[in-house]
């Protein structure tokens, strides 16, 4: 744009999505006696983070972030994690189900949601009632599932940390409620509104860091079905009968448990491939991930306290 | 693949944010899929889940899809066929970026829609072309007027089922014309369409030659986005930042999102209830200081002057300030299941400020249907009247008409802590 006023007066559409995440972070520690962040080290946690820095720049992170761990995450997410937590100088707080790890709950012997149940919504729960935290960001976003699509901003969670769809605050304007009773709590999602190609485009803009498992190289992976599990020395006592690794080209869209994340043929390398890779995409990154399949599932795991 | 692909052209994107109203037999779910197929809101992978037969990997055409599966995400709404609540759709062009609020037509339309259109810029109106202009059309329209919407498009649509008949659709543009000219509608567009064909959504067809308008798809992209740029300037505070680190000990910046207009540094500020003075030091941005900030930008001021301020103070230049009153009446629509009633206490939510309200008195209930100003006694739940509140301290805002962030709040029942009403001030 070469001439005019007007148009020095407009903001691009990440600008304008960027604006009204900070905008919703800054409510919530306004409003509320003691906010947590959720940090699952994903690109979406990554934008959040992001997000929040630029939201209370020069003062740092008013809050803790809570990385609830189920110990199933790739090792890059762990390195990645406390090297960065530590770059920007975050109070990282970790938690499990340890009770639920020692009687060695996992995908394969118990089910994906047993296991998802204990790991993830049990062990958020627990750690968020330890915690005494009345307000927990997450970087859920309406376009990733479709009855992620019908929640709130402020999504009102009962003592049990349930979520009622049926009964939900109406959201006007930029005004948000946080008014709760004593035992009741909010999941708050400043980047609803985000899509995943929002998503990838700001982290190019914005040269924000992620975990290299993002990006493509030739790594030893299991083909199963149209799924491409990620093998590692260590479990390969998971593989299935007649499962053989080789070294394949590509990269995840989504990061979550490894024996539950699926990677995507790829030779996307950089930031610039992977915007454009997201721009041509046919098929949604909640593909990869084997939590979502069934019919009704991410409702019926939210109901029960998940994200 | 990689040639396509330009950068530079994704920085000019801008966002538009829709509401859709109008029931799924106006063919609002096949115009809602149709856009997100065209526009590629939906992958593959999520069209394949709802298509009507198992078995096929690809999708041949829109009809092969249950569109209403598509967008209605909860299992009771599955369960039940209806829709229940507000869902929220994305989807882009090469020009701007769309948040669609999808509001349900039927039960409980007002608390939906309000909600759904309180954020829009631009609202998308069904009318099935067979039934003409139906009183629920008028209803829509004047709660979209009410709610200061700038844009409203008209989508005629089912034009296929009235052979395309031009007088069909001008004896409906004309009824439009004339209920928006009554309402105050700025921008009326009426567009013949055909979702199911996709005539007029994204492509023009070739059944409508006699339509020299734009497809919706290109109205969308070239309605205006610019409301806020010429309005005062307001800064509601959200927090006051003060690091206290040893870099940074006596720093004292004042957090807010911009409501509307411009600030730059220099510019001479006053601290709205205080009335204290000082001019600005800086525009503290995490990417650098910036010369002048504008709506809706997310920002830290410093000032030349230690004043106090605090949140729920409002910052506004010298000269142009906000009304401030202990007495606020308003347009209010009614969400809350208990219907509100003289002399009950309630909390107003206003920009960032709440403060204990008590309705002094209901001025008029609208009838919906007639528009009439009736007596009241009390306001039950969808209905929509002026409102006279007393308020505990008073509240610095400006008229709805004029600014609709400091012109709007919510109405919270102490009791439930629920958002019980949407207010508008008059």
């Amino acid at each position: 744009m070469s001439e005019g006023n007007k148009s020095e007066h407009k903001l691009t559409q990440l600008k304008a999505l960027e604006a009204e995440s900070i905008h919703i972070i800054r409510e919530v520690v306004a409003e509320f006696r003691n906010p947590v962040m959720l940090y699952s080290v994903g690109k979406d946690s990554s934008v959040l983070l992001h997000l929040a820095r630029k939201a209370f720049y020069p003062a740092p992170l008013p809050f803790s972030l809570l990385h609830v761990d189920t110990g199933f995450k790739f090792k890059e997410m762990y390195e990645f994690r406390d090297a960065f937590c530590k770059e920007i100088g975050a109070n990282l707080i970790v938690r499990k189900n340890e009770d639920a790890i020692a009687k060695g709950m996992n995908p394969k012997d118990h089910g994906v949601a047993r296991c998802c149940g204990a790991l993830k919504t049990q062990g958020l729960l627990d750690a968020l009632e330890e915690g005494g935290y009345d307000a927990a960001f997450g970087g859920a976003r309406r376009d990733e599932e479709r009855s992620r699509a019908k929640e709130r901003v402020f999504s009102m969670r009962d003592e049990f940390g349930q979520w009622d769809p049926k009964n939900q605050r109406p959201e006007l304007w930029n005004i948000y409620n946080g008014k709760i009773h004593d035992g009741e709590s909010v999941r708050v999602f400043p980047i609803s509104n985000w899509t995943e190609m929002d998503i990838w485009s700001y982290i190019r803009e914005e040269e924000i860091p992620i975990v290299p498992l993002y990006f493509a190289k030739e790594r030893l992976m299991v083909e199963r079905g149209n799924l491409l599990i990620p093998y590692y020395e260590e479990t390969r006592d998971q593989l299935l009968e007649g499962e053989e690794p080789k070294m394949i080209m590509s990269r995840f869209r989504t990061l979550g448990c490894s024996p539950c994340t699926g990677a995507v043929h790829s030779d996307a390398s950089n930031m610039d491939e992977i915007v454009i890779e997201a721009a041509a995409a046919r098929r949604s990154e909640r593909e990869t991930r084997i939590i979502d399949h069934g019919s009704n599932s991410m409702e019926d795991k939210k109901k029960e306290g998940y994200f | 693949m990689m040639t396509e692909f330009n950068f530079e052209l994704t920085k000019e994107i801008e966002l538009l944010r829709l509401v859709t109203v109008g029931s799924v037999d106006d063919g609002k779910s096949t115009l809602i899929g149709r856009l997100l197929v065209d526009t590629k809101g939906a992958f593959e992978d999520q069209l394949l889940a709802v298509r009507k037969k198992k078995g096929t990997e690809h999708i041949a055409s829109a009809a092969e899809i249950d569109l209403a599966m598509l967008t209605d995400g909860l299992s009771a709404e599955r369960e039940q066929g209806i829709t229940i609540d507000v869902a929220y759709r994305y989807f882009a062009t090469p020009k701007r970026k769309f948040i669609m609020a999808d509001c349900p037509g039927h039960e409980q339309y007002t608390r939906n829609m309000v909600t759904g259109a309180s954020t829009a810029n631009a609202a998308i109106i069904l009318i099935d072309a067979r039934n003409g202009v139906m009183p629920q059309t008028k209803r829509h329209t004047h709660i979209l007027g009410l709610l200061g919407i700038s844009h409203l498009i008209v989508a005629i649509n089912k034009m296929d089922l009235v052979d395309h008949d031009q007088a069909t659709f001008e004896q409906i543009r004309a009824e439009m014309d004339d209920y928006c000219a009554k309402q105050g509608v700025k921008d009326l567009i009426c567009i013949p369409m055909s979702a199911l064909d996709g005539d007029m959504v994204a492509v023009r067809g070739d059944h409508m030659d006699w339509y020299q308008g734009q497809t919706l798809l290109e109205t969308l992209e070239s309605l205006s986005v610019l409301e806020n740029d010429e309005q005062a300037f307001r800064l509601p505070v959200q927090l006051v930042n003060r690091p206290q680190t040893a870099a940074l000990p006596d720093y004292r910046g004042f957090m807010g999102t911009i409501a509307s207009g411009t600030v730059k540094v220099g510019d001479a500020i006053k601290a709205i209830p205080s009335g204290n003075t000082s001019t600005v030091k800086e525009i503290v941005t995490f990417d650098g200081l910036l010369e002048e900030a504008f709506a809706p930008q997310s920002v830290t001021l410093t000032l030349n002057d230690e004043i106090d301020v605090s949140r729920g103070d409002m910052l506004v230049h010298v000269g142009n300030e906000t009304s401030d009153s202990k007495e606020l009446t308003a347009n209010v629509c009614w969400i809350g299941d208990e219907p509100l009633t003289v002399r009950k206490k309630y909390l107003i939510k206003h920009t960032t400020q709440s403060v204990k309200a008590m309705v002094a008195n209901i001025d008029f209930r609208r009838d919906i249907h007639t528009l009439n100003k009736d007596e009241a006694d009390e306001l039950a739940m969808n209905e929509i009247g002026q409102i006279t509140f007393k308020l505990m301290k008073p509240l610095h805002c400006d008229s709805y008409a004029g600014n609709r962030t400091t012109g709007s709040f919510i109405v919270i029942d102490t009791f439930t802590n629920n958002t019980v009403g949407a207010g508008m001030i008059v």
